[in-house]
């Protein structure tokens, strides 16, 4: 019995390390978010509440913003191998729309440990996450406030916005795909996924795991 | 002399109340104000940089009143002292010398920098806390430190460099134009206290009017581009500059031409990219709620199960 299969009839899908990691940036970003929008939007501003007050959310944000910084930083190490782009992921894209509505996947080329449709999440949050704790760090009152000219806080601060708001829509898009495909979410949650879920949406994963390491 | 029990006589105050407070609001920060019954006449300090000598007594009446300390200073090589505003000095004289390439006189312009107290207030529209920042029909625009979250937002709406936050309690800190002085019928702790008369305060009108007076004084005395500095950019102000060369206010430690609230600001705290963002989040959900229920779970068949497991064992044969 190979490693890579555990108990009955399932498969590996992520280790203990990652789902940690994920599940503190996760558990980061909803906080961060409640937090962001409470201070961005007026109408947001009872959020505050969830925090302690609007002197206790001004004073959270930031350090939770590092627990995410630094809890995806080891996601998108343990994932990055596995994100880089080919032809396949190019058919996929172009394939993904008709299969998004049919929930048949047949006409998609095999599928690696990630479509093309995550390795664009992985990169698209890494990289509006640099944004956000760049322009984070420039409007962290506390301790970089007069580090910077005013100018420089009011672009931070514009961008910090803007970007947040765009990581929102992704992380709303990354949850209704977890929820769609059924059999995803405990990947995350438990570690294992059925050889069903592996064969249909991660093929060439599932055949890889089967002729490489065990 | 039998009584040697000192008894003091009653003070000589009278209770005041003050004439305006929250029903005068005509902005609050983060939410909305019902407009206002009664319209305050709009006030207006009016510093007179021709007149100011340097004396600094309008930092020390400003401190005395608002009852701050500031640290001994230190000598930087200018008059400037403290050499910035600072959370507890909330105005500051600025010396500048200059050279007037057309008399050649050395000029010694002192600007006295602190709130200026505009029509359209950038701190306000960038603050994120509830009434934290409130301006009153009268023209003041004053912090509110219980509701005050200390973010710094306001620093970054200020088109003039005013708020700072404070190390001590982490909250923005100004000048207040003496509200609570106002309030009760008193100018402002600087005015009151300037030796020269180069702080004056009353209603806005009167020192407009006050302020032409002085304008055709000094064009009298040859200083031809003499003006008032009333920005129109932030729909004027409530502390108002006469300057000898209002032509040239970068002369005056830099006083900006054209201040106005920047565009960043605008767009950053603009209902545009409110509704926007609003709208995609909403916009989000629903799409996701619509494709699930339309296009129905993605689920692995019995036969992907049965394909899965072949391949596995196949290998594990």
């Amino acid at each position: 019995m190979s490693a890579e299969r555990q108990g009955a009839g399932t498969v590996k899908r992520h280790s203990l390390g990652v789902r940690l990691a994920h599940a503190i940036a996760a558990v980061s970003f909803i906080l961060l978010a409640l937090s962001g929008l409470a201070l961005l939007f007026p109408s947001f501003f009872f959020l505050t509440a969830l925090f302690g007050g609007g002197e206790m959310t001004r004073f959270l944000h930031p350090w939770i913003g590092l627990a995410l910084v630094l809890s995806y930083l080891v996601l998108f190490v343990r994932f990055v191998g596995s994100c880089g782009f080919g032809r396949d992921d190019v058919i996929w894209m172009l394939r993904a729309r008709d299969a998004m509505w049919s929930g048949r996947e047949e006409n998609l080329p095999e599928v690696g440990r990630f479509n093309a449709g995550q390795k664009m999440y992985i990169w698209g949050m890494a990289l509006l996450f640099i944004v956000l704790l760049v322009s984070g760090v420039i409007i962290w009152q506390a301790y970089f406030g007069t580090l910077t000219t005013i100018d420089a806080k009011r672009l931070a601060v514009l961008a910090h916005s803007i970007v947040a708001v765009l990581a929102i829509l992704g992380f709303f898009f990354h949850l209704h795909m977890v929820t769609w495909e059924t059999g995803t979410l405990r990947a995350m949650v438990i570690g294992t996924v059925t050889p069903g879920w592996a064969w249909k949406h991660h093929r060439k994963w599932l055949r890889e795991l089967v002729a490489g390491k065990s | 002399m039998a009584n040697f029990e000192f008894v003091l006589p009653p003070a000589p105050t009278t209770d005041v109340t003050p004439s305006y407070g929250a029903q005068d609001l005509i902005r609050r920060s983060a939410s909305s104000v019902p407009p206002p019954a009664r319209k305050l006449t709009e006030v207006a300090k009016l510093i007179d940089v021709s007149r100011c000598i340097g004396c600094k007594a309008c930092q020390a009446a400003c401190l005395e009143w608002n009852d701050e300390r500031i640290p001994v200073g230190e000598n930087v090589g200018v008059y400037d002292n403290p050499p910035d505003l600072t959370p507890n000095m909330f105005t500051v004289m600025r010396f500048t010398e200059w050279v007037n390439p057309q008399t050649q006189n050395l000029e010694w312009l002192i600007r006295k920098d602190g709130c200026m107290h505009c029509a359209d207030p950038g701190c306000l529209k960038a603050c994120p806390a509830p009434g934290a920042i409130v301006q009153y029909s009268n023209g003041i625009v004053d912090f509110d430190h219980e509701k005050c979250i200390g973010c710094g937002y306001c620093v970054d709406g200020c088109p003039f460099n005013i708020p700072r936050i404070s190390k001590v309690d982490r909250k923005a800190h100004k000048c207040t134009l003496c509200s609570d002085r106002v309030a009760v019928g008193q100018g402002p702790a600087c005015a009151k206290a300037c030796p020269t008369h180069a702080i004056v305060f009353g209603t806005k009108e009167e020192m407009k009017q006050h302020a032409a007076e002085r304008i055709e004084d000094l064009k009298s005395r040859g200083f031809a581009n003499a003006g008032l500095y009333d920005p129109p950019g932030v729909n004027g102000t409530h502390v108002m500059y006469v300057l000898n060369h209002a032509d040239q206010p970068e002369l005056y430690a830099g006083l900006p031409r054209n201040p106005r609230i920047s565009p960043l600001v605008e767009v950053w705290k603009g209902a545009t990219k409110r509704y926007a963002s609003l709208a995609a989040m909403v916009a989000f959900i629903v799409g996701a709620v619509v494709h699930h229920i339309a296009a129905g779970p993605n689920r692995a068949s019995a036969e992907d199960e049965e394909q899965g497991r072949k391949l596995i064992d196949g290998r594990a044969k």
